[in-house]
Protein backbone atom coordinates (compact mmCIF):
# COMPACT_ATOMS: atom_id res chain seq x y z
CA UNK A 1 0.00 0.00 0.00
CA UNK A 2 2.55 2.84 1.22
CA UNK A 3 4.97 1.69 -2.06
CA UNK A 4 1.78 1.74 -4.34
CA UNK A 5 1.25 5.42 -2.69
CA UNK A 6 4.72 6.31 -3.79
CA UNK A 7 4.08 5.59 -7.14
CA UNK A 8 2.04 8.52 -8.11
CA UNK A 9 3.98 11.31 -9.23
CA UNK A 10 5.52 9.17 -11.57
CA UNK A 11 4.37 8.26 -15.02
CA UNK A 12 5.69 4.68 -14.74
CA UNK A 13 6.24 2.30 -11.58
CA UNK A 14 9.97 2.14 -12.02
CA UNK A 15 10.07 5.54 -10.95
CA UNK A 16 9.48 4.58 -7.33
CA UNK A 17 11.85 2.33 -7.17
CA UNK A 18 14.32 4.46 -4.24
CA UNK A 19 10.90 5.47 -2.46
CA UNK A 20 10.61 1.43 -2.43
CA UNK A 21 13.67 0.68 -1.30
CA UNK A 22 13.60 2.81 1.29
CA UNK A 23 10.21 1.91 2.47
CA UNK A 24 11.10 -1.43 2.47
CA UNK A 25 14.42 -0.34 4.77
CA UNK A 26 13.04 1.06 7.43
CA UNK A 27 10.39 -1.82 7.94
CA UNK A 28 13.24 -4.13 7.74
CA UNK A 29 16.44 -2.40 8.33
CA UNK A 30 17.61 -3.47 4.70
CA UNK A 31 16.85 -4.66 1.83
CA UNK A 32 17.86 -8.61 1.30
CA UNK A 33 17.77 -10.49 -2.31
CA UNK A 34 14.28 -11.88 -1.45
CA UNK A 35 12.94 -8.32 -0.90
CA UNK A 36 14.46 -7.04 -4.40
CA UNK A 37 12.64 -10.12 -6.08
CA UNK A 38 9.44 -9.28 -4.75
CA UNK A 39 9.86 -5.54 -5.34
CA UNK A 40 10.94 -5.80 -9.25
CA UNK A 41 7.59 -7.23 -9.54
CA UNK A 42 5.87 -4.69 -8.23
CA UNK A 43 7.81 -2.16 -10.01
CA UNK A 44 7.54 -4.10 -13.32
CA UNK A 45 11.48 -4.01 -13.47
CA UNK A 46 13.84 -7.08 -14.03
CA UNK A 47 15.52 -7.95 -10.98
CA UNK A 48 18.97 -7.30 -12.00
CA UNK A 49 18.32 -3.71 -12.96
CA UNK A 50 16.24 -2.95 -9.35
CA UNK A 51 19.49 -4.67 -7.80
CA UNK A 52 21.65 -2.12 -10.18
CA UNK A 53 19.76 0.84 -8.72
CA UNK A 54 19.97 -0.51 -4.86
CA UNK A 55 23.23 -1.19 -5.19
CA UNK A 56 24.46 2.44 -6.24
CA UNK A 57 23.00 4.46 -3.59
CA UNK A 58 24.87 4.42 -0.52
CA UNK A 59 22.51 4.92 1.51
CA UNK A 60 20.14 1.90 0.46
CA UNK A 61 21.84 -0.75 2.50
CA UNK A 62 22.20 -4.27 0.98
CA UNK A 63 23.33 -6.01 3.92
CA UNK A 64 21.90 -5.80 7.64
CA UNK A 65 22.88 -3.12 9.41
CA UNK A 66 22.74 -2.45 13.54
CA UNK A 67 19.87 -1.04 15.17
CA UNK A 68 21.29 2.83 14.79
CA UNK A 69 23.98 3.60 12.05
CA UNK A 70 26.38 5.96 12.35
CA UNK A 71 27.64 8.46 8.84
CA UNK A 72 30.60 9.87 10.11
CA UNK A 73 31.84 12.16 7.66
CA UNK A 74 34.82 11.92 5.95
CA UNK A 75 34.77 14.83 3.62
CA UNK A 76 37.16 17.79 3.76
CA UNK A 77 35.97 20.64 5.74
CA UNK A 78 35.86 18.37 8.42
CA UNK A 79 39.24 16.43 8.03
CA UNK A 80 40.70 20.12 8.30
CA UNK A 81 39.08 19.78 11.87
CA UNK A 82 40.41 16.64 12.74
CA UNK A 83 37.61 14.50 11.94
CA UNK A 84 40.43 11.39 11.29
CA UNK A 85 40.39 11.68 14.95
CA UNK A 86 36.66 11.70 15.70
CA UNK A 87 36.71 7.87 13.23
CA UNK A 88 39.33 6.32 15.21
CA UNK A 89 37.81 7.85 18.94
CA UNK A 90 34.55 6.49 17.33
CA UNK A 91 35.66 3.15 15.95
CA UNK A 92 37.54 2.57 19.55
CA UNK A 93 34.62 3.33 21.32
CA UNK A 94 32.54 0.50 19.36
CA UNK A 95 35.50 -2.07 18.91
CA UNK A 96 35.48 -2.16 14.93
CA UNK A 97 36.59 -0.25 11.70
CA UNK A 98 34.38 1.60 9.76
CA UNK A 99 32.02 -0.19 7.47
CA UNK A 100 31.05 -2.69 10.21
CA UNK A 101 28.80 -4.00 12.71
CA UNK A 102 29.33 -3.93 16.20
CA UNK A 103 29.14 -7.91 17.69
CA UNK A 104 25.87 -6.75 19.39
CA UNK A 105 24.49 -5.43 16.64
CA UNK A 106 23.74 -2.26 18.04
CA UNK A 107 25.82 0.04 15.68
CA UNK A 108 27.02 0.10 12.13
CA UNK A 109 29.83 2.79 11.47
CA UNK A 110 30.50 3.64 7.83
CA UNK A 111 31.96 6.95 6.27
CA UNK A 112 29.86 9.48 4.55
CA UNK A 113 29.97 12.39 2.64
CA UNK A 114 29.97 15.91 3.66
CA UNK A 115 26.98 16.44 5.38
CA UNK A 116 26.52 20.21 4.40
CA UNK A 117 27.28 20.90 7.91
CA UNK A 118 31.03 22.09 7.31
CA UNK A 119 30.08 25.52 9.90
CA UNK A 120 30.05 23.21 12.65
CA UNK A 121 32.39 20.70 11.83
CA UNK A 122 33.69 18.03 12.28
CA UNK A 123 29.40 16.54 12.24
CA UNK A 124 28.05 13.30 11.87
CA UNK A 125 24.49 11.63 11.91
CA UNK A 126 23.68 8.47 13.77
CA UNK A 127 20.08 7.53 12.42
CA UNK A 128 18.87 10.68 12.06
CA UNK A 129 20.22 13.21 14.17
CA UNK A 130 22.56 15.48 13.30
CA UNK A 131 25.84 16.14 15.47
CA UNK A 132 27.88 18.85 15.09
CA UNK A 133 30.68 20.16 16.69
CA UNK A 134 31.44 16.79 17.62
CA UNK A 135 34.21 16.63 20.83
CA UNK A 136 36.22 13.23 19.80
CA UNK A 137 36.79 12.72 23.79
CA UNK A 138 32.86 13.03 24.30
CA UNK A 139 31.83 10.49 21.94
CA UNK A 140 30.64 7.87 24.48
CA UNK A 141 28.05 10.03 26.02
CA UNK A 142 26.69 11.05 22.79
CA UNK A 143 26.54 6.99 21.77
CA UNK A 144 25.17 5.85 25.31
CA UNK A 145 21.70 7.72 24.12
CA UNK A 146 21.29 5.30 21.61
CA UNK A 147 20.15 1.86 23.18
CA UNK B 1 22.35 52.39 3.69
CA UNK B 2 21.56 49.19 4.96
CA UNK B 3 22.22 46.43 2.98
CA UNK B 4 19.51 44.00 1.11
CA UNK B 5 19.34 40.52 1.83
CA UNK B 6 16.23 39.43 -0.10
CA UNK B 7 16.84 35.54 0.68
CA UNK B 8 17.49 35.66 4.12
CA UNK B 9 15.42 38.24 5.40
CA UNK B 10 13.33 35.85 7.32
CA UNK B 11 15.61 33.60 8.11
CA UNK B 12 16.90 33.96 12.46
CA UNK B 13 19.14 31.56 13.76
CA UNK B 14 17.36 29.37 15.85
CA UNK B 15 14.04 30.16 14.83
CA UNK B 16 11.09 28.09 13.14
CA UNK B 17 10.83 29.19 9.52
CA UNK B 18 8.12 31.57 8.99
CA UNK B 19 4.33 29.61 8.00
CA UNK B 20 2.28 30.59 5.24
CA UNK B 21 0.49 32.96 7.16
CA UNK B 22 3.87 34.64 8.28
CA UNK B 23 5.61 34.48 5.07
CA UNK B 24 2.62 35.92 3.41
CA UNK B 25 2.53 38.62 5.53
CA UNK B 26 5.98 39.73 4.73
CA UNK B 27 5.25 40.05 1.27
CA UNK B 28 5.53 36.16 0.52
CA UNK B 29 3.38 34.79 -2.44
CA UNK B 30 2.82 38.36 -3.64
CA UNK B 31 5.05 37.61 -6.51
CA UNK B 32 3.05 34.29 -7.67
CA UNK B 33 -0.02 36.77 -7.51
CA UNK B 34 1.85 39.54 -9.97
CA UNK B 35 2.82 37.06 -12.30
CA UNK B 36 0.02 34.33 -12.64
CA UNK B 37 -2.58 36.90 -13.40
CA UNK B 38 -0.64 39.76 -14.84
CA UNK B 39 2.09 38.05 -16.59
CA UNK B 40 2.85 36.01 -19.63
CA UNK B 41 5.32 33.41 -19.20
CA UNK B 42 7.90 34.80 -21.69
CA UNK B 43 7.30 37.91 -19.50
CA UNK B 44 8.40 36.01 -16.12
CA UNK B 45 11.34 34.57 -18.89
CA UNK B 46 12.26 37.64 -19.71
CA UNK B 47 12.44 39.77 -16.20
CA UNK B 48 14.92 36.60 -15.54
CA UNK B 49 16.55 36.91 -18.07
CA UNK B 50 17.42 40.80 -17.96
CA UNK B 51 18.40 40.20 -14.55
CA UNK B 52 21.09 38.08 -15.56
CA UNK B 53 20.27 35.87 -13.17
CA UNK B 54 23.47 33.37 -13.01
CA UNK B 55 22.83 29.40 -11.88
CA UNK B 56 23.86 29.53 -8.04
CA UNK B 57 24.81 25.27 -8.19
CA UNK B 58 28.34 26.07 -8.77
CA UNK B 59 28.23 26.33 -12.80
CA UNK B 60 27.05 29.75 -13.30
CA UNK B 61 24.85 29.26 -16.52
CA UNK B 62 22.57 32.37 -17.22
CA UNK B 63 18.98 30.91 -15.80
CA UNK B 64 16.68 32.77 -18.07
CA UNK B 65 18.38 31.73 -20.84
CA UNK B 66 18.28 28.00 -19.58
CA UNK B 67 14.61 28.34 -19.34
CA UNK B 68 14.71 29.84 -22.89
CA UNK B 69 15.45 26.53 -24.96
CA UNK B 70 12.47 24.88 -22.91
CA UNK B 71 9.82 24.25 -26.12
CA UNK B 72 6.72 26.49 -25.73
CA UNK B 73 3.39 26.93 -27.16
CA UNK B 74 0.65 24.52 -28.08
CA UNK B 75 2.40 21.61 -29.66
CA UNK B 76 5.26 21.52 -27.28
CA UNK B 77 5.22 18.36 -25.43
CA UNK B 78 3.24 17.57 -22.59
CA UNK B 79 4.21 16.85 -19.59
CA UNK B 80 6.99 19.31 -18.81
CA UNK B 81 9.11 19.23 -15.71
CA UNK B 82 11.17 21.45 -12.98
CA UNK B 83 13.29 19.81 -10.72
CA UNK B 84 14.72 21.82 -7.79
CA UNK B 85 18.37 21.03 -7.45
CA UNK B 86 18.30 20.11 -3.38
CA UNK B 87 21.28 17.33 -3.56
CA UNK B 88 23.94 19.73 -1.86
CA UNK B 89 26.61 17.10 -1.76
CA UNK B 90 29.46 19.18 -2.88
CA UNK B 91 31.98 19.21 0.10
CA UNK B 92 32.58 22.31 1.58
CA UNK B 93 28.76 23.03 0.69
CA UNK B 94 26.32 24.12 3.46
CA UNK B 95 24.61 27.32 1.95
CA UNK B 96 21.13 25.75 0.15
CA UNK B 97 20.81 23.75 3.58
CA UNK B 98 20.08 27.50 5.10
CA UNK B 99 17.31 28.56 2.69
CA UNK B 100 15.94 24.82 2.72
CA UNK B 101 15.86 24.78 6.81
CA UNK B 102 15.33 28.81 6.73
CA UNK B 103 12.86 29.49 4.67
CA UNK B 104 10.99 26.76 2.53
CA UNK B 105 8.06 29.26 1.13
CA UNK B 106 10.60 30.68 -0.55
CA UNK B 107 11.75 27.95 -2.25
CA UNK B 108 8.24 26.91 -3.10
CA UNK B 109 6.97 29.93 -4.36
CA UNK B 110 10.04 30.80 -6.65
CA UNK B 111 9.07 27.27 -8.06
CA UNK B 112 5.97 28.05 -8.83
CA UNK B 113 7.18 30.61 -10.73
CA UNK B 114 10.32 29.23 -12.48
CA UNK B 115 7.07 26.14 -13.77
CA UNK B 116 4.40 28.76 -14.82
CA UNK B 117 7.85 30.16 -16.89
CA UNK B 118 8.41 27.33 -18.57
CA UNK B 119 4.78 25.95 -18.43
CA UNK B 120 5.76 22.40 -16.41
CA UNK B 121 3.08 21.29 -14.74
CA UNK B 122 4.72 19.07 -12.90
CA UNK B 123 7.79 20.03 -10.12
CA UNK B 124 10.23 17.36 -8.07
CA UNK B 125 12.46 18.93 -5.23
CA UNK B 126 15.26 16.32 -5.29
CA UNK B 127 16.62 16.79 -2.07
CA UNK B 128 19.41 14.52 -0.30
CA UNK B 129 18.42 12.03 2.72
CA UNK B 130 20.66 13.96 5.16
CA UNK B 131 18.58 17.23 5.10
CA UNK B 132 16.28 15.36 7.64
CA UNK B 133 15.08 18.54 9.22
CA UNK B 134 14.55 20.61 5.65
CA UNK B 135 12.35 17.66 4.38
CA UNK B 136 10.24 18.51 7.04
CA UNK B 137 10.10 21.69 7.01
CA UNK B 138 9.22 21.41 2.59
CA UNK B 139 6.79 19.25 3.48
CA UNK B 140 4.85 21.57 5.64
CA UNK B 141 5.73 24.35 3.08
CA UNK B 142 3.83 22.21 0.36
CA UNK B 143 1.06 20.97 2.69
CA UNK B 144 0.09 24.74 3.30
CA UNK B 145 1.01 25.59 -0.08
CA UNK B 146 -1.76 23.29 -1.05
CA UNK B 147 -4.46 24.09 1.55
CA UNK B 148 -3.97 28.05 0.25
CA UNK B 149 -4.47 26.86 -3.56
CA UNK B 150 -0.70 28.13 -3.71
CA UNK B 151 0.00 24.73 -5.77
CA UNK B 152 -2.69 22.11 -7.18
CA UNK B 153 -5.36 22.70 -9.76
CA UNK B 154 -5.98 26.13 -11.12
CA UNK B 155 -3.68 27.95 -8.60
CA UNK B 156 -5.71 31.28 -7.53
CA UNK B 157 -7.66 30.91 -9.92
CA UNK B 158 -5.00 31.68 -13.03
CA UNK B 159 -5.78 28.62 -15.10
CA UNK B 160 -2.39 27.39 -14.56
CA UNK B 161 -1.76 24.12 -12.59
CA UNK B 162 1.20 22.82 -11.14
CA UNK B 163 1.79 19.57 -8.68
CA UNK B 164 5.21 19.62 -6.20
CA UNK B 165 6.71 16.39 -5.11
CA UNK B 166 9.10 15.91 -3.12
CA UNK B 167 12.17 13.34 -4.03
CA UNK B 168 14.36 11.78 -1.05
CA UNK B 169 17.79 10.77 -2.94
CA UNK B 170 19.25 7.59 -2.22
CA UNK B 171 22.90 8.71 -1.54
CA UNK B 172 25.67 9.72 -4.10
CA UNK B 173 27.11 12.77 -4.98
CA UNK B 174 26.70 12.21 -8.68
CA UNK B 175 23.25 12.96 -8.20
CA UNK B 176 23.50 16.40 -8.16
CA UNK B 177 25.14 16.01 -11.82
CA UNK B 178 21.80 17.22 -13.37
CA UNK B 179 21.33 14.25 -15.51
CA UNK B 180 22.27 11.90 -13.14
CA UNK B 181 19.74 13.69 -11.24
CA UNK B 182 17.26 12.41 -14.13
CA UNK B 183 18.24 9.50 -13.64
CA UNK B 184 17.71 8.82 -10.65
CA UNK B 185 14.34 10.06 -10.37
CA UNK B 186 13.43 7.98 -13.17
CA UNK B 187 14.71 5.09 -10.67
CA UNK B 188 17.98 4.06 -12.14
CA UNK B 189 21.74 3.94 -11.54
CA UNK B 190 22.81 8.14 -11.52
CA UNK B 191 25.06 7.84 -14.45
CA UNK B 192 24.80 11.25 -15.93
CA UNK B 193 23.63 11.33 -19.63
CA UNK B 194 25.71 12.06 -22.75
CA UNK B 195 24.74 15.74 -24.17
CA UNK B 196 22.89 16.30 -26.04
CA UNK B 197 20.26 16.16 -25.86
CA UNK B 198 20.08 18.57 -22.96
CA UNK B 199 17.16 18.27 -20.19
CA UNK B 200 15.39 21.45 -21.54
CA UNK B 201 13.84 19.62 -24.56
CA UNK B 202 14.56 15.79 -23.49
CA UNK B 203 14.49 15.28 -19.72
CA UNK B 204 12.76 13.11 -17.48
CA UNK B 205 11.00 10.40 -19.40
CA UNK B 206 12.35 12.64 -22.57
CA UNK B 207 10.25 15.64 -21.86
CA UNK B 208 11.11 18.80 -21.68
CA UNK B 209 12.77 19.45 -17.79
CA UNK B 210 14.38 22.40 -16.17
CA UNK B 211 16.80 21.84 -13.56
CA UNK B 212 17.80 24.77 -11.07
CA UNK B 213 19.34 25.01 -8.46
CA UNK B 214 17.30 25.52 -4.95
CA UNK B 215 19.48 29.45 -4.57
CA UNK B 216 18.88 30.42 -8.24
CA UNK B 217 14.99 29.08 -7.49
CA UNK B 218 15.40 31.47 -3.78
CA UNK B 219 16.08 34.48 -6.18
CA UNK B 220 13.01 34.60 -8.67
CA UNK B 221 10.15 35.54 -6.49
CA UNK B 222 12.37 38.70 -5.53
CA UNK B 223 13.00 39.32 -8.98
CA UNK B 224 9.40 39.13 -10.35
CA UNK B 225 8.63 41.71 -7.50
CA UNK B 226 11.88 44.03 -7.82
CA UNK B 227 12.82 44.02 -11.26
CA UNK B 228 16.04 43.69 -13.25
CA UNK B 229 17.35 47.46 -12.05
CA UNK B 230 17.14 46.02 -8.86
CA UNK B 231 18.73 43.21 -8.94
CA UNK B 232 21.54 44.45 -10.84
CA UNK B 233 21.73 47.53 -7.82
CA UNK B 234 22.27 44.86 -5.01
CA UNK B 235 25.65 43.56 -6.77
CA UNK B 236 29.36 45.43 -6.16
CA UNK B 237 30.12 43.70 -9.82
CA UNK B 238 28.98 43.09 -13.36
CA UNK B 239 26.74 40.20 -12.16
CA UNK B 240 23.71 40.94 -10.35
CA UNK B 241 21.86 40.16 -7.05
CA UNK B 242 23.25 38.85 -3.75
CA UNK B 243 25.33 35.15 -2.87
CA UNK B 244 25.63 33.06 -0.20
CA UNK B 245 28.55 33.04 0.65
CA UNK B 246 30.52 30.16 3.25
CA UNK B 247 33.77 29.24 4.85
CA UNK B 248 34.78 26.67 6.85
CA UNK B 249 37.99 25.44 8.03
CA UNK B 250 40.11 26.79 11.11
CA UNK B 251 38.61 30.78 10.46
CA UNK B 252 37.24 32.03 13.51
CA UNK B 253 33.59 32.21 13.02
CA UNK B 254 32.78 29.47 10.62
CA UNK B 255 29.18 30.07 8.87
CA UNK B 256 27.34 31.21 6.07
CA UNK B 257 26.31 35.24 4.82
CA UNK B 258 24.09 36.48 2.22
CA UNK B 259 26.21 39.72 0.96
CA UNK B 260 26.75 41.60 -2.39
CA UNK B 261 27.20 39.79 -5.65
CA UNK B 262 31.28 40.95 -5.94
CA UNK B 263 31.81 40.58 -2.24
CA UNK B 264 35.81 40.42 -2.03
CA UNK B 265 37.54 36.56 -0.68
CA UNK B 266 38.89 39.08 2.40
CA UNK B 267 35.93 40.53 3.40
CA UNK B 268 34.30 37.39 3.55
CA UNK B 269 37.18 35.56 4.77
CA UNK B 270 38.46 38.47 7.69
CA UNK B 271 34.95 40.48 8.24
CA UNK B 272 33.00 37.26 7.96
CA UNK B 273 34.47 34.60 9.19
CA UNK B 274 36.50 36.67 11.66
CA UNK B 275 40.01 36.17 9.83
CA UNK B 276 42.05 32.75 11.52
CA UNK B 277 41.81 31.17 14.63
CA UNK B 278 44.70 31.89 16.72
CA UNK B 279 47.76 29.98 15.79
CA UNK B 280 46.89 29.26 12.08
CA UNK B 281 47.82 30.75 9.28
CA UNK B 282 45.91 30.65 5.60
CA UNK B 283 47.63 29.02 3.37
CA UNK B 284 45.31 28.10 0.74
CA UNK B 285 42.13 27.85 -0.07
CA UNK B 286 39.25 26.76 -2.49
CA UNK B 287 36.52 29.47 -3.03
CA UNK B 288 33.34 27.17 -4.08
CA UNK B 289 33.66 23.67 -2.79
CA UNK B 290 36.28 20.55 -3.40
CA UNK B 291 35.46 20.89 -7.06
CA UNK B 292 37.50 24.19 -7.65
CA UNK B 293 40.89 25.20 -8.69
CA UNK B 294 42.82 26.64 -4.64
CA UNK B 295 43.64 29.95 -4.84
CA UNK B 296 46.15 31.35 -2.15
CA UNK B 297 46.94 34.29 0.10
CA UNK B 298 47.79 36.79 -2.77
CA UNK B 299 44.34 36.66 -4.69
CA UNK B 300 42.42 37.74 -1.37
CA UNK B 301 41.69 40.70 -3.63
CA UNK B 302 39.57 38.61 -5.68
CA UNK B 303 35.71 40.02 -5.73
CA UNK B 304 33.56 36.48 -5.43
CA UNK B 305 31.74 36.77 -8.68
CA UNK B 306 31.65 33.81 -11.92
CA UNK B 307 33.55 35.90 -13.90
CA UNK B 308 36.47 37.67 -11.54
CA UNK B 309 37.52 34.56 -9.72
CA UNK B 310 37.43 32.56 -13.14
CA UNK B 311 40.35 35.01 -14.41
CA UNK B 312 41.94 34.45 -10.96
CA UNK B 313 42.31 30.97 -12.38
CA UNK B 314 39.63 28.80 -10.41
CA UNK B 315 35.52 28.71 -10.40
CA UNK B 316 33.10 30.34 -7.97
CA UNK B 317 31.25 27.65 -7.57
CA UNK B 318 29.02 27.25 -4.63
CA UNK B 319 30.79 30.62 -3.28
CA UNK B 320 31.31 28.23 -0.04
CA UNK B 321 35.01 28.56 0.73
CA UNK B 322 37.26 25.64 2.09
CA UNK B 323 40.22 27.31 4.16
CA UNK B 324 43.62 25.64 4.06
CA UNK B 325 45.35 26.78 7.10
CA UNK B 326 49.17 25.83 7.90
CA UNK B 327 49.14 23.06 10.60
CA UNK B 328 47.40 21.07 7.47
CA UNK B 329 49.66 19.53 4.96
CA UNK B 330 48.27 20.36 1.67
CA UNK B 331 49.17 17.00 0.16
CA UNK B 332 47.19 15.64 2.51
CA UNK B 333 44.37 17.66 1.84
CA UNK B 334 44.56 16.88 -1.87
CA UNK B 335 44.49 13.35 -1.20
CA UNK B 336 41.01 13.86 1.12
CA UNK B 337 39.83 15.56 -2.19
CA UNK B 338 40.61 12.99 -4.74
CA UNK B 339 39.80 9.63 -2.08
CA UNK B 340 36.26 11.67 -2.42
CA UNK B 341 36.09 11.77 -5.94
CA UNK B 342 37.48 8.73 -6.67
CA UNK B 343 34.99 7.02 -4.45
CA UNK B 344 32.13 9.06 -5.90
CA UNK B 345 33.00 8.20 -9.70
CA UNK B 346 29.77 6.76 -11.23
CA UNK B 347 31.98 4.51 -12.99
CA UNK B 348 31.03 4.70 -16.32
CA UNK B 349 34.13 6.89 -17.77
CA UNK B 350 37.37 5.47 -17.83
CA UNK B 351 39.59 8.25 -17.25
CA UNK B 352 37.32 9.08 -14.33
CA UNK B 353 37.17 5.88 -12.13
CA UNK B 354 40.63 4.31 -13.76
CA UNK B 355 42.37 7.91 -13.84
CA UNK B 356 40.85 8.99 -9.60
CA UNK B 357 42.15 5.29 -8.92
CA UNK B 358 45.36 5.82 -10.15
CA UNK B 359 45.39 9.25 -8.36
CA UNK B 360 44.32 8.22 -5.14
CA UNK B 361 47.16 5.40 -5.07
CA UNK B 362 50.06 7.94 -5.73
CA UNK B 363 49.23 10.71 -3.76
CA UNK B 364 48.54 8.31 -0.71
CA UNK B 365 52.04 6.81 -1.61
CA UNK B 366 53.80 10.57 -1.43
CA UNK B 367 52.02 11.38 1.70
CA UNK B 368 52.94 7.90 3.21
CA UNK B 369 57.04 8.59 2.34
CA UNK B 370 57.14 6.23 -0.64
CA UNK B 371 56.54 8.76 -3.28
CA UNK B 372 59.01 9.29 -6.20
CA UNK B 373 59.46 12.39 -7.91
CA UNK B 374 58.28 11.23 -10.95
CA UNK B 375 54.83 10.33 -9.42
CA UNK B 376 54.71 14.48 -8.91
CA UNK B 377 54.93 14.39 -12.99
CA UNK B 378 52.76 11.96 -13.59
CA UNK B 379 49.87 13.28 -11.03
CA UNK B 380 50.23 16.34 -13.23
CA UNK B 381 49.71 14.27 -16.50
CA UNK B 382 46.73 12.01 -15.19
CA UNK B 383 44.96 15.83 -13.86
CA UNK B 384 45.48 16.88 -17.87
CA UNK B 385 43.39 13.56 -18.42
CA UNK B 386 40.43 14.29 -16.49
CA UNK B 387 40.20 17.42 -18.59
CA UNK B 388 36.60 18.44 -19.92
CA UNK B 389 35.88 16.38 -22.84
CA UNK B 390 36.84 13.03 -22.14
CA UNK B 391 33.88 12.28 -20.24
CA UNK B 392 30.63 12.43 -19.89
CA UNK B 393 29.90 15.01 -16.87
CA UNK B 394 31.41 17.33 -14.78
CA UNK B 395 32.90 15.43 -11.91
CA UNK B 396 36.42 14.20 -12.96
CA UNK B 397 37.42 18.06 -14.81
CA UNK B 398 35.88 18.85 -11.07
CA UNK B 399 38.10 16.61 -9.26
CA UNK B 400 41.39 17.64 -11.89
CA UNK B 401 41.09 21.70 -10.62
CA UNK B 402 42.14 21.25 -6.53
CA UNK B 403 44.68 18.67 -8.11
CA UNK B 404 46.47 20.70 -10.42
CA UNK B 405 46.36 23.78 -9.03
CA UNK B 406 48.34 22.50 -5.66
CA UNK B 407 50.92 20.65 -7.76
CA UNK B 408 51.19 24.67 -9.01
CA UNK B 409 51.43 26.19 -5.61
CA UNK B 410 52.14 23.52 -3.34
CA UNK B 411 54.91 21.95 -5.57
CA UNK B 412 57.93 22.37 -3.00
CA UNK B 413 55.62 20.38 -0.47
CA UNK B 414 54.69 17.64 -2.71
CA UNK B 415 58.93 17.76 -3.19
CA UNK B 416 59.44 17.90 0.12
CA UNK B 417 57.51 14.42 0.98
CA UNK B 418 59.66 12.95 -1.52
CA UNK B 419 62.80 13.93 -0.05
CA UNK B 420 61.75 13.72 3.40
CA UNK B 421 60.01 10.14 2.74
CA UNK B 422 57.40 11.30 5.37
CA UNK B 423 55.22 13.78 5.70
CA UNK B 424 56.60 16.89 7.08
CA UNK B 425 53.26 17.68 8.98
CA UNK B 426 52.77 14.66 11.08
CA UNK B 427 55.59 14.32 13.94
CA UNK B 428 58.41 11.66 13.93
Amino acid sequence: MEIEAAMAPYPVRQAAAIDALRIVQRHQGWVSDEAIAELSKLLEMPIAELDGTASFYNLIFRRPVGRHVILACDSVSCWLMDSKKLMSHIAGCLGVDPGRTTADGRFTLLPVVCLGACDRAPAMMIDEDLHTNVDPDRIGEILDKYE
Amino acid sequence: MEMETPLTMNIRPGRRPPDIAAYEKNGGYRAVRKALKGMAPAEVTGAVKDAGLKGRGGAGFDAGQKWSFVPMGEDAPHPKYLVVNADEMEPGAFKDRLLLEGDPHQLVEGAILAAYAVQAEVAFVFLRWEYRLAARQLKQAVAEAYSRGLLGRNIIGSGFSLDLYLHISGGRYICGEETGLLNAIEGKRANPRSKPPYPQTSGLWGKPTVVNNVETICNIPHIVNNGAGWFKGLSRSAEGGTKIYGASGRVRSPGAWELPMGTTLKEVLEEHAGGMQEGYSLRGLLPGGASTDFLTPAHLDVKMDFGSVEAAGSRLGTGTIIVLDDRSCPVGMVLNLERFFARESCGWCTPCWGGLQFIVQLLGDIEAGRGRMEDIDMLASLAGMLAPGHTYCALAPGAAEPLASALRFFREDFERHVHQKRCPWKHA
